[in-house]
Protein backbone atom coordinates (compact mmCIF):
# COMPACT_ATOMS: atom_id res chain seq x y z
CA UNK A 1 0.00 0.00 0.00
CA UNK A 2 1.25 3.52 -0.82
CA UNK A 3 0.92 5.58 1.83
CA UNK A 4 2.36 8.99 0.33
CA UNK A 5 0.01 11.80 0.61
CA UNK A 6 0.03 12.21 -3.32
CA UNK A 7 -1.71 8.89 -4.28
CA UNK A 8 -4.10 8.89 -1.89
CA UNK A 9 -7.60 8.49 -3.67
CA UNK A 10 -5.68 7.27 -6.78
CA UNK A 11 -6.19 3.95 -8.79
CA UNK A 12 -3.23 1.75 -7.57
CA UNK A 13 -0.51 2.08 -9.90
CA UNK A 14 0.02 -2.34 -8.88
CA UNK A 15 -3.04 -2.68 -9.57
CA UNK A 16 -3.66 -0.45 -12.44
CA UNK A 17 -0.86 0.26 -13.86
CA UNK A 18 0.80 4.15 -14.14
CA UNK A 19 -1.25 6.53 -14.60
CA UNK A 20 -0.98 7.91 -18.71
CA UNK A 21 -0.96 11.41 -17.23
CA UNK A 22 -0.37 12.87 -21.24
CA UNK A 23 -4.46 12.37 -20.50
CA UNK A 24 -3.78 15.34 -18.32
CA UNK A 25 -2.18 17.83 -20.89
CA UNK A 26 -3.55 21.56 -20.60
CA UNK A 27 -1.99 22.80 -23.51
CA UNK A 28 -4.52 21.29 -26.54
CA UNK A 29 -5.96 23.29 -28.56
CA UNK A 30 -8.61 26.03 -27.29
CA UNK A 31 -12.28 24.25 -27.99
CA UNK A 32 -15.35 25.91 -28.39
CA UNK A 33 -19.18 25.43 -28.87
CA UNK A 34 -19.03 23.10 -32.81
CA UNK A 35 -22.58 22.91 -32.56
CA UNK A 36 -25.83 23.47 -30.92
CA UNK A 37 -27.16 20.81 -28.28
CA UNK A 38 -30.52 21.54 -26.76
CA UNK A 39 -32.36 23.84 -29.90
CA UNK A 40 -35.15 25.85 -30.31
CA UNK A 41 -37.10 26.08 -33.86
CA UNK A 42 -37.91 29.09 -35.63
CA UNK A 43 -39.56 31.81 -34.59
CA UNK A 44 -41.84 34.11 -36.74
CA UNK A 45 -42.45 38.03 -36.15
CA UNK A 46 -44.33 40.39 -38.35
CA UNK A 47 -45.17 43.99 -38.53
CA UNK A 48 -48.83 45.17 -38.59
CA UNK A 49 -49.89 49.47 -38.32
CA UNK A 50 -49.41 49.69 -34.35
CA UNK A 51 -46.48 47.22 -33.19
CA UNK A 52 -45.16 43.46 -34.01
CA UNK A 53 -46.63 40.23 -33.39
CA UNK A 54 -43.95 37.53 -32.59
CA UNK A 55 -44.31 33.89 -32.01
CA UNK A 56 -42.61 30.92 -31.10
CA UNK A 57 -43.65 27.39 -30.28
CA UNK A 58 -42.78 25.77 -26.51
CA UNK A 59 -40.23 23.32 -27.49
CA UNK A 60 -36.74 22.53 -27.17
CA UNK A 61 -35.46 19.37 -28.82
CA UNK A 62 -32.66 17.57 -27.79
CA UNK A 63 -31.53 16.27 -31.35
CA UNK A 64 -34.64 14.74 -32.95
CA UNK A 65 -36.01 14.00 -29.29
CA UNK A 66 -38.73 16.54 -27.94
CA UNK A 67 -36.79 17.20 -24.77
CA UNK A 68 -38.62 20.09 -22.85
CA UNK A 69 -41.90 21.21 -24.02
CA UNK A 70 -42.66 24.55 -21.83
CA UNK A 71 -39.62 26.20 -22.54
CA UNK A 72 -40.58 30.13 -23.66
CA UNK A 73 -38.10 31.50 -26.03
CA UNK A 74 -40.20 34.87 -26.24
CA UNK A 75 -38.30 37.34 -23.81
CA UNK A 76 -39.33 40.77 -22.87
CA UNK A 77 -36.91 43.75 -22.63
CA UNK A 78 -38.18 46.10 -20.31
CA UNK A 79 -41.46 45.71 -21.08
CA UNK A 80 -41.07 47.80 -24.41
CA UNK A 81 -39.29 45.33 -26.76
CA UNK A 82 -39.29 41.37 -27.39
CA UNK A 83 -36.31 39.28 -28.16
CA UNK A 84 -37.47 35.81 -30.00
CA UNK A 85 -34.53 33.41 -29.41
CA UNK A 86 -34.07 30.09 -32.18
CA UNK A 87 -31.08 27.73 -31.65
CA UNK A 88 -29.33 26.82 -28.83
CA UNK A 89 -31.03 27.53 -25.40
CA UNK A 90 -28.10 27.40 -22.82
CA UNK A 91 -26.58 30.23 -25.24
CA UNK A 92 -30.60 31.79 -25.17
CA UNK A 93 -30.18 31.68 -21.20
CA UNK A 94 -26.92 33.17 -21.21
CA UNK A 95 -28.22 36.22 -23.20
CA UNK A 96 -31.29 36.35 -21.34
CA UNK A 97 -29.35 36.40 -18.32
CA UNK A 98 -27.20 39.13 -19.93
CA UNK A 99 -29.99 41.13 -20.81
CA UNK A 100 -31.47 41.29 -17.44
CA UNK A 101 -28.50 42.62 -16.28
CA UNK A 102 -28.32 45.32 -18.84
CA UNK A 103 -32.22 45.95 -18.18
CA UNK A 104 -31.33 46.38 -14.25
CA UNK A 105 -28.30 48.74 -15.69
CA UNK A 106 -30.52 50.52 -17.89
CA UNK A 107 -32.81 51.54 -15.31
CA UNK A 108 -30.35 52.82 -12.83
CA UNK A 109 -29.16 54.88 -15.33
CA UNK A 110 -32.35 56.85 -16.56
CA UNK A 111 -34.24 56.48 -13.05
CA UNK A 112 -33.74 59.90 -12.56
CA UNK A 113 -35.85 60.99 -16.01
CA UNK A 114 -38.12 57.99 -15.69
CA UNK A 115 -41.61 59.47 -13.88
CA UNK A 116 -43.88 57.36 -13.05
CA UNK A 117 -46.52 59.78 -13.89
CA UNK A 118 -46.50 58.76 -17.52
CA UNK A 119 -47.66 55.93 -18.42
CA UNK A 120 -45.87 55.04 -21.55
CA UNK A 121 -43.89 52.51 -21.83
CA UNK A 122 -41.09 54.20 -23.90
CA UNK A 123 -39.38 56.29 -21.50
CA UNK A 124 -36.96 59.07 -23.18
CA UNK A 125 -33.14 57.93 -23.34
CA UNK A 126 -34.10 53.85 -22.58
CA UNK A 127 -33.00 51.32 -25.20
CA UNK A 128 -35.51 50.85 -27.20
CA UNK A 129 -35.64 47.95 -29.84
CA UNK A 130 -33.54 49.44 -32.48
CA UNK A 131 -30.37 49.78 -29.73
CA UNK A 132 -30.87 46.73 -28.34
CA UNK A 133 -31.03 45.23 -31.67
CA UNK A 134 -27.37 46.99 -32.27
CA UNK A 135 -26.13 46.04 -29.41
CA UNK A 136 -26.80 41.98 -29.87
CA UNK A 137 -25.48 42.24 -33.25
CA UNK A 138 -22.52 43.32 -31.67
CA UNK A 139 -22.00 40.97 -29.10
CA UNK A 140 -23.19 37.89 -31.53
CA UNK A 141 -20.55 38.96 -34.10
CA UNK A 142 -17.63 39.65 -31.09
CA UNK A 143 -18.69 36.30 -30.04
CA UNK A 144 -17.56 34.51 -33.55
CA UNK A 145 -15.11 36.65 -34.19
CA UNK A 146 -13.25 34.80 -30.90
CA UNK A 147 -14.21 31.72 -32.33
CA UNK A 148 -17.08 31.09 -29.82
CA UNK A 149 -20.43 31.95 -31.25
CA UNK A 150 -23.93 31.71 -29.36
CA UNK A 151 -25.47 29.87 -31.99
CA UNK A 152 -28.61 31.44 -31.76
CA UNK A 153 -30.59 33.36 -34.14
CA UNK A 154 -32.44 36.30 -32.62
CA UNK A 155 -35.56 38.34 -34.06
CA UNK A 156 -35.95 41.75 -31.76
CA UNK A 157 -38.92 43.70 -31.93
CA UNK A 158 -40.24 46.75 -30.81
CA UNK A 159 -40.31 50.82 -31.78
CA UNK A 160 -37.24 52.26 -32.93
CA UNK A 161 -36.22 56.52 -31.91
CA UNK A 162 -38.88 57.83 -34.64
CA UNK A 163 -41.48 55.23 -32.69
CA UNK A 164 -42.15 53.32 -36.22
CA UNK A 165 -42.69 49.41 -34.92
CA UNK A 166 -39.02 47.73 -35.61
CA UNK A 167 -38.28 43.87 -36.59
CA UNK A 168 -34.49 42.72 -37.09
CA UNK A 169 -32.86 39.48 -36.63
CA UNK A 170 -29.00 38.80 -36.23
CA UNK A 171 -27.87 35.34 -36.21
CA UNK A 172 -24.93 33.78 -34.56
CA UNK A 173 -22.29 34.86 -37.44
CA UNK A 174 -23.36 38.62 -36.60
CA UNK A 175 -25.65 38.56 -39.48
CA UNK A 176 -28.46 41.09 -39.17
CA UNK A 177 -31.24 42.22 -42.05
CA UNK A 178 -34.52 43.80 -41.67
CA UNK A 179 -37.81 43.24 -43.26
CA UNK A 180 -41.82 43.48 -42.85
CA UNK A 181 -41.99 39.61 -41.60
CA UNK A 182 -38.99 38.36 -40.17
CA UNK A 183 -38.63 34.49 -39.54
CA UNK A 184 -36.22 32.45 -38.40
CA UNK A 185 -35.02 28.33 -39.39
CA UNK A 186 -37.64 26.44 -40.73
CA UNK A 187 -40.33 29.24 -40.69
CA UNK A 188 -37.59 31.31 -43.09
CA UNK A 189 -38.64 28.36 -45.55
CA UNK A 190 -42.22 27.55 -44.47
CA UNK A 191 -43.38 30.49 -42.76
CA UNK A 192 -42.39 33.43 -44.47
CA UNK A 193 -43.79 33.33 -47.61
CA UNK A 194 -46.97 33.14 -46.04
CA UNK A 195 -46.52 36.39 -44.14
CA UNK A 196 -45.36 38.12 -47.26
CA UNK A 197 -48.28 37.72 -49.27
CA UNK A 198 -50.01 39.89 -46.59
CA UNK A 199 -46.69 42.06 -45.74
CA UNK A 200 -43.88 42.42 -48.49
CA UNK A 201 -43.70 45.57 -47.89
CA UNK A 202 -43.49 48.36 -45.20
CA UNK A 203 -46.70 50.05 -46.65
CA UNK A 204 -48.18 46.78 -46.74
CA UNK A 205 -47.18 46.10 -43.22
CA UNK A 206 -48.48 49.66 -42.12
CA UNK A 207 -52.07 48.42 -43.57
CA UNK A 208 -52.32 45.40 -41.21
CA UNK A 209 -54.54 45.45 -38.34
CA UNK A 210 -53.31 43.56 -34.99
CA UNK A 211 -55.86 40.90 -35.60
CA UNK A 212 -55.10 40.09 -39.26
CA UNK A 213 -51.35 40.03 -37.83
CA UNK A 214 -52.30 37.93 -35.39
CA UNK A 215 -54.76 35.69 -37.30
CA UNK A 216 -51.58 35.28 -40.00
CA UNK A 217 -48.96 34.23 -37.52
CA UNK A 218 -51.20 31.33 -35.79
CA UNK A 219 -51.46 30.42 -39.32
CA UNK A 220 -48.01 30.26 -39.79
CA UNK A 221 -47.46 28.02 -36.62
CA UNK A 222 -49.98 26.16 -37.54
CA UNK A 223 -48.23 25.21 -41.25
CA UNK A 224 -45.06 24.82 -38.99
CA UNK A 225 -46.44 22.33 -36.95
CA UNK A 226 -47.45 20.19 -39.93
CA UNK A 227 -44.37 20.31 -41.58
CA UNK A 228 -41.31 20.76 -39.40
CA UNK A 229 -40.51 17.55 -37.42
CA UNK A 230 -39.03 19.50 -34.60
CA UNK A 231 -41.99 21.74 -33.52
CA UNK A 232 -44.74 21.64 -31.15
CA UNK A 233 -48.38 22.91 -31.00
CA UNK A 234 -48.20 25.04 -28.27
CA UNK A 235 -46.68 28.06 -28.61
CA UNK A 236 -46.22 31.53 -27.01
CA UNK A 237 -47.20 34.63 -28.82
CA UNK A 238 -46.28 38.60 -28.05
CA UNK A 239 -47.58 41.62 -29.69
CA UNK A 240 -45.61 44.65 -28.90
CA UNK A 241 -47.62 48.03 -29.15
CA UNK A 242 -47.12 51.61 -27.54
CA UNK A 243 -49.03 49.87 -24.56
CA UNK A 244 -46.14 47.85 -23.85
CA UNK A 245 -45.63 43.55 -24.78
CA UNK A 246 -48.00 41.40 -24.46
CA UNK A 247 -47.25 37.89 -24.18
CA UNK A 248 -48.78 34.64 -23.58
CA UNK A 249 -46.87 31.34 -23.00
CA UNK A 250 -49.49 29.12 -23.15
CA UNK A 251 -51.37 28.81 -26.41
CA UNK A 252 -52.90 25.78 -28.24
CA UNK A 253 -52.81 25.56 -32.11
CA UNK A 254 -56.48 25.60 -33.12
CA UNK A 255 -58.57 23.88 -36.24
CA UNK A 256 -55.67 21.86 -36.90
CA UNK A 257 -56.66 19.63 -39.91
CA UNK A 258 -54.55 16.39 -40.91
CA UNK A 259 -56.49 15.54 -43.68
CA UNK A 260 -53.77 16.77 -46.47
CA UNK A 261 -51.56 14.31 -44.51
CA UNK A 262 -53.75 11.18 -46.05
CA UNK A 263 -52.45 12.22 -49.84
CA UNK A 264 -48.80 11.98 -48.65
CA UNK A 265 -46.99 8.57 -49.43
CA UNK A 266 -43.85 7.03 -49.43
CA UNK A 267 -43.11 8.10 -45.55
CA UNK A 268 -43.14 5.94 -42.15
CA UNK A 269 -45.43 2.72 -42.45
CA UNK A 270 -47.31 3.55 -45.41
CA UNK A 271 -46.86 1.52 -48.69
CA UNK A 272 -47.27 3.69 -51.92
CA UNK B 1 -15.67 66.20 24.09
CA UNK B 2 -13.54 65.89 26.68
CA UNK B 3 -11.08 63.38 24.33
CA UNK B 4 -10.56 66.11 21.90
CA UNK B 5 -6.52 66.42 21.80
CA UNK B 6 -6.33 63.32 23.71
CA UNK B 7 -4.99 61.62 20.50
CA UNK B 8 -7.52 58.52 20.47
CA UNK B 9 -9.39 60.46 18.37
CA UNK B 10 -7.48 60.54 15.05
CA UNK B 11 -7.87 57.31 13.34
CA UNK B 12 -9.83 54.79 12.79
CA UNK B 13 -8.23 51.11 14.17
CA UNK B 14 -7.56 52.91 17.42
CA UNK B 15 -9.37 52.67 20.39
CA UNK B 16 -9.79 54.83 23.52
CA UNK B 17 -8.89 54.03 26.77
CA UNK B 18 -12.59 53.25 27.73
CA UNK B 19 -13.43 51.36 24.48
CA UNK B 20 -14.97 53.76 22.05
CA UNK B 21 -14.08 54.61 18.55
CA UNK B 22 -14.15 58.34 18.22
CA UNK B 23 -13.78 58.61 14.14
CA UNK B 24 -17.03 56.33 14.11
CA UNK B 25 -18.84 58.96 16.72
CA UNK B 26 -17.42 61.65 14.48
CA UNK B 27 -19.16 59.92 11.41
CA UNK B 28 -22.14 59.65 13.23
CA UNK B 29 -22.19 63.59 13.98
CA UNK B 30 -21.97 64.11 9.69
CA UNK B 31 -25.00 62.29 9.62
CA UNK B 32 -27.28 64.22 12.32
CA UNK B 33 -26.26 67.55 10.24
CA UNK B 34 -27.93 65.59 7.48
CA UNK B 35 -31.44 65.64 5.86
CA UNK B 36 -33.94 63.90 7.64
CA UNK B 37 -34.27 60.43 5.61
CA UNK B 38 -37.15 57.94 6.86
CA UNK B 39 -38.16 54.38 6.23
CA UNK B 40 -41.69 52.88 6.89
CA UNK B 41 -42.48 49.31 6.80
CA UNK B 42 -45.82 48.59 6.54
CA UNK B 43 -48.64 45.89 5.79
CA UNK B 44 -48.09 45.73 2.29
CA UNK B 45 -45.05 47.36 1.36
CA UNK B 46 -42.31 49.83 2.20
CA UNK B 47 -42.16 53.84 1.65
CA UNK B 48 -38.83 55.61 2.13
CA UNK B 49 -38.78 59.53 1.95
CA UNK B 50 -36.35 62.33 2.51
CA UNK B 51 -36.06 66.02 2.87
CA UNK B 52 -34.35 67.06 0.25
CA UNK B 53 -32.45 70.14 1.77
CA UNK B 54 -32.11 72.54 -1.56
CA UNK B 55 -28.70 74.33 -1.24
CA UNK B 56 -29.12 76.88 -4.09
CA UNK B 57 -31.89 78.28 -6.04
CA UNK B 58 -29.89 77.58 -9.00
CA UNK B 59 -30.38 73.71 -8.69
CA UNK B 60 -32.99 72.65 -10.97
CA UNK B 61 -36.06 71.31 -9.26
CA UNK B 62 -36.44 67.29 -8.62
CA UNK B 63 -33.31 66.70 -10.14
CA UNK B 64 -30.44 65.13 -8.18
CA UNK B 65 -32.95 62.73 -6.81
CA UNK B 66 -31.45 61.26 -3.30
CA UNK B 67 -33.14 57.62 -3.20
CA UNK B 68 -31.98 55.00 -5.39
CA UNK B 69 -32.96 51.67 -6.53
CA UNK B 70 -30.88 48.53 -6.36
CA UNK B 71 -31.51 45.77 -8.23
CA UNK B 72 -35.43 46.28 -9.43
CA UNK B 73 -36.95 45.74 -6.22
CA UNK B 74 -34.51 47.57 -3.13
CA UNK B 75 -34.67 51.24 -2.45
CA UNK B 76 -31.73 53.34 -0.51
CA UNK B 77 -32.02 56.43 1.01
CA UNK B 78 -29.57 57.74 3.72
CA UNK B 79 -28.81 61.25 5.57
CA UNK B 80 -24.95 62.66 5.97
CA UNK B 81 -22.44 63.50 3.44
CA UNK B 82 -23.90 62.31 -0.35
CA UNK B 83 -20.68 61.54 -2.19
CA UNK B 84 -20.24 58.69 0.54
CA UNK B 85 -24.01 58.06 -0.44
CA UNK B 86 -23.35 57.85 -3.59
CA UNK B 87 -20.88 55.17 -3.26
CA UNK B 88 -22.84 53.09 -1.10
CA UNK B 89 -25.19 52.73 -3.70
CA UNK B 90 -22.74 52.17 -5.95
CA UNK B 91 -21.34 49.03 -4.06
CA UNK B 92 -25.07 48.25 -2.76
CA UNK B 93 -25.67 47.77 -7.11
CA UNK B 94 -21.86 45.97 -7.18
CA UNK B 95 -23.45 43.24 -4.22
CA UNK B 96 -27.26 42.96 -6.28
CA UNK B 97 -25.56 42.11 -9.39
CA UNK B 98 -22.64 39.61 -7.89
CA UNK B 99 -25.79 37.75 -6.00
CA UNK B 100 -27.68 37.16 -9.02
CA UNK B 101 -24.11 36.16 -11.03
CA UNK B 102 -24.04 33.36 -7.85
CA UNK B 103 -27.21 32.32 -7.29
CA UNK B 104 -29.38 33.68 -10.32
CA UNK B 105 -31.95 35.32 -8.27
CA UNK B 106 -32.51 38.92 -6.79
CA UNK B 107 -30.98 39.46 -3.14
CA UNK B 108 -33.19 39.72 -0.62
CA UNK B 109 -33.35 42.75 1.65
CA UNK B 110 -31.76 41.01 4.77
CA UNK B 111 -29.32 39.62 2.35
CA UNK B 112 -28.33 42.73 0.97
CA UNK B 113 -28.22 44.89 4.75
CA UNK B 114 -25.97 41.99 5.68
CA UNK B 115 -23.70 42.82 3.01
CA UNK B 116 -23.92 46.57 3.39
CA UNK B 117 -23.26 46.54 6.59
CA UNK B 118 -20.38 44.31 6.78
CA UNK B 119 -18.90 46.95 4.25
CA UNK B 120 -19.61 49.83 6.23
CA UNK B 121 -17.82 48.23 9.10
CA UNK B 122 -14.87 47.66 7.44
CA UNK B 123 -14.24 51.00 6.86
CA UNK B 124 -13.82 51.42 11.18
CA UNK B 125 -10.96 49.07 10.95
CA UNK B 126 -8.05 50.54 9.32
CA UNK B 127 -5.85 53.63 9.56
CA UNK B 128 -6.27 54.27 5.98
CA UNK B 129 -9.79 54.83 5.65
CA UNK B 130 -12.25 56.78 7.51
CA UNK B 131 -15.57 55.60 8.35
CA UNK B 132 -18.99 56.49 6.13
CA UNK B 133 -20.67 59.41 6.85
CA UNK B 134 -23.84 58.00 6.35
CA UNK B 135 -26.61 56.05 8.02
CA UNK B 136 -28.31 54.30 5.18
CA UNK B 137 -32.30 53.07 5.69
CA UNK B 138 -32.62 50.21 2.85
CA UNK B 139 -36.14 49.14 2.42
CA UNK B 140 -36.67 46.01 0.10
CA UNK B 141 -39.82 43.85 -1.01
CA UNK B 142 -38.64 40.39 -1.05
CA UNK B 143 -41.20 38.21 -3.90
CA UNK B 144 -43.84 36.44 -1.77
CA UNK B 145 -44.21 34.28 -5.20
CA UNK B 146 -42.66 31.34 -5.77
CA UNK B 147 -38.51 31.73 -6.73
CA UNK B 148 -38.00 32.11 -10.19
CA UNK B 149 -34.42 31.20 -11.78
CA UNK B 150 -32.97 33.59 -13.91
CA UNK B 151 -32.97 32.76 -17.43
CA UNK B 152 -35.14 29.39 -16.70
CA UNK B 153 -36.97 28.56 -19.79
CA UNK B 154 -39.69 26.26 -18.36
CA UNK B 155 -42.39 26.34 -15.58
CA UNK B 156 -41.20 22.90 -14.17
CA UNK B 157 -43.61 20.48 -12.38
CA UNK B 158 -47.33 22.29 -11.94
CA UNK B 159 -46.86 21.81 -8.01
CA UNK B 160 -44.12 24.07 -8.10
CA UNK B 161 -40.98 23.42 -6.11
CA UNK B 162 -40.92 20.74 -2.99
CA UNK B 163 -40.06 21.39 0.76
CA UNK B 164 -42.41 22.98 1.57
CA UNK B 165 -44.18 23.49 4.71
CA UNK B 166 -48.28 24.24 4.00
CA UNK B 167 -49.61 27.70 4.72
CA UNK B 168 -45.55 28.81 5.14
CA UNK B 169 -45.37 31.96 3.37
CA UNK B 170 -41.41 33.41 2.88
CA UNK B 171 -40.87 37.05 1.01
CA UNK B 172 -42.61 40.24 2.33
CA UNK B 173 -41.56 43.44 3.16
CA UNK B 174 -38.03 44.54 4.59
CA UNK B 175 -36.63 47.93 6.67
CA UNK B 176 -33.24 48.16 7.78
CA UNK B 177 -30.91 50.56 8.58
CA UNK B 178 -27.18 50.87 8.69
CA UNK B 179 -25.19 53.26 10.89
CA UNK B 180 -21.76 54.42 10.17
CA UNK B 181 -20.28 51.86 12.63
CA UNK B 182 -21.54 48.76 10.56
CA UNK B 183 -24.66 48.13 13.10
CA UNK B 184 -27.53 47.22 10.86
CA UNK B 185 -30.81 46.13 13.25
CA UNK B 186 -34.47 45.44 10.87
CA UNK B 187 -36.81 48.15 12.10
CA UNK B 188 -40.94 48.81 11.77
CA UNK B 189 -40.23 52.34 11.03
CA UNK B 190 -36.67 54.07 10.97
CA UNK B 191 -35.60 57.54 10.92
CA UNK B 192 -32.29 59.41 10.38
CA UNK B 193 -30.04 62.69 10.28
CA UNK B 194 -31.29 66.34 11.90
CA UNK B 195 -35.19 65.40 12.17
CA UNK B 196 -34.11 61.96 13.21
CA UNK B 197 -36.07 62.76 17.22
CA UNK B 198 -39.38 64.45 16.00
CA UNK B 199 -39.38 62.04 13.51
CA UNK B 200 -38.76 58.84 15.94
CA UNK B 201 -41.31 60.47 17.92
CA UNK B 202 -43.88 60.39 15.48
CA UNK B 203 -42.96 56.90 14.06
CA UNK B 204 -43.63 55.79 17.54
CA UNK B 205 -47.51 56.84 17.47
CA UNK B 206 -47.85 54.59 14.16
CA UNK B 207 -49.73 51.18 13.68
CA UNK B 208 -46.84 49.89 12.37
CA UNK B 209 -48.43 46.23 13.20
CA UNK B 210 -44.78 46.21 15.68
CA UNK B 211 -44.37 43.24 18.04
CA UNK B 212 -47.54 43.99 19.77
CA UNK B 213 -49.05 42.96 16.33
CA UNK B 214 -52.32 44.05 15.00
CA UNK B 215 -53.26 46.02 11.97
CA UNK B 216 -50.78 47.45 10.51
CA UNK B 217 -50.43 51.00 7.83
CA UNK B 218 -51.57 50.41 4.18
CA UNK B 219 -48.87 51.51 1.97
CA UNK B 220 -51.47 54.99 0.72
CA UNK B 221 -51.62 55.57 4.51
CA UNK B 222 -47.95 55.26 5.07
CA UNK B 223 -47.39 57.45 2.27
CA UNK B 224 -49.31 60.39 4.22
CA UNK B 225 -47.85 59.56 7.02
CA UNK B 226 -43.96 59.84 5.52
CA UNK B 227 -45.10 63.17 3.82
CA UNK B 228 -46.52 64.52 7.43
CA UNK B 229 -43.23 63.24 9.52
CA UNK B 230 -40.82 65.16 6.70
CA UNK B 231 -42.78 68.03 7.19
CA UNK B 232 -43.16 67.64 11.23
CA UNK B 233 -39.50 67.12 11.32
CA UNK B 234 -38.09 70.02 9.17
CA UNK B 235 -36.34 73.28 10.64
CA UNK B 236 -38.96 75.65 9.40
CA UNK B 237 -36.40 78.58 7.61
CA UNK B 238 -34.70 76.11 5.19
CA UNK B 239 -36.33 75.60 1.65
CA UNK B 240 -36.62 71.64 1.21
CA UNK B 241 -38.15 69.18 -1.39
CA UNK B 242 -39.72 65.71 -0.36
CA UNK B 243 -38.78 62.81 -2.25
CA UNK B 244 -40.34 59.61 -1.90
CA UNK B 245 -40.32 56.40 -3.02
CA UNK B 246 -42.43 53.05 -2.40
CA UNK B 247 -42.16 49.15 -3.18
CA UNK B 248 -45.24 47.09 -3.20
CA UNK B 249 -45.80 43.08 -3.51
CA UNK B 250 -46.42 41.98 -6.97
CA UNK B 251 -50.14 42.52 -6.45
CA UNK B 252 -49.97 45.85 -5.15
CA UNK B 253 -49.52 49.21 -7.05
CA UNK B 254 -45.48 49.22 -8.27
CA UNK B 255 -45.91 45.50 -8.50
CA UNK B 256 -42.78 44.17 -6.67
CA UNK B 257 -40.76 47.25 -7.81
CA UNK B 258 -39.22 50.35 -6.30
CA UNK B 259 -40.22 53.33 -7.45
CA UNK B 260 -40.62 57.08 -7.30
CA UNK B 261 -44.43 57.80 -5.51
CA UNK B 262 -47.08 59.30 -8.38
CA UNK B 263 -46.72 62.60 -8.27
CA UNK B 264 -50.28 62.84 -7.67
CA UNK B 265 -50.34 60.64 -4.83
CA UNK B 266 -47.45 62.72 -3.66
CA UNK B 267 -48.54 66.34 -3.91
CA UNK B 268 -51.64 64.93 -2.23
CA UNK B 269 -49.83 63.92 0.54
CA UNK B 270 -47.63 66.85 0.70
CA UNK B 271 -51.19 68.62 0.74
CA UNK B 272 -52.35 66.58 3.71
CA UNK B 273 -48.71 67.37 5.58
CA UNK B 274 -49.20 71.30 5.38
CA UNK B 275 -52.69 71.31 6.43
CA UNK B 276 -51.78 69.49 9.38
CA UNK B 277 -49.02 71.49 9.99
CA UNK B 278 -50.86 74.13 10.06
CA UNK B 279 -53.25 73.05 12.30
CA UNK B 280 -50.38 72.64 14.29
CA UNK B 281 -49.40 76.22 14.49
CA UNK B 282 -53.25 77.20 15.40
CA UNK B 283 -53.20 74.86 18.37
Amino acid sequence: MDHRPQAWGRPRDDVYGAYDASYLQTNGPKTATQSPIVTGTSVIAIKFKDGVVMAADNLASYGSLARFTDVKRLRPFLSTSIVGFGGDVSDMQFLDRHLNELAIDEAYEHESTATTDTDSPSKTGQLNAANLHKYLSKLMYRRRSDFDPLWNQVLVAGFDAHAKPFLASVDLRGTTFTSPSLATGFGAMLAQPIMRRFAATEEDAAALTREQAVDVVKECMKVLFYRDARSLDRYSIAVVTKDGVELSEDEQLEKQSWAFAERIRGYGTQVV
Amino acid sequence: MTSIGTGYDLANSIFSPDGRNFQVEYAVKAVENGGTSIGIRCKDGVVLAVEKLVTSKLLKPSANKRIATVDRHLGVVYSGMIPDGRHFIDRARDEARAWRDTFKTPISTADLASRMGGYMQAYTLYQSVRPFGITAIVGGFDSTAEATVDGEVGAGPSCGAGGKVAGKTHGGPFLYMIEPSGLYWGYYGAATGKGRQAAKAELEKLDLGGPAGGPALTLEEAVKEAARIIYVAHDDDKEFELEMTWISGLDGPTKGLHQEVPKALREEAERLAKKAQEGKMEE
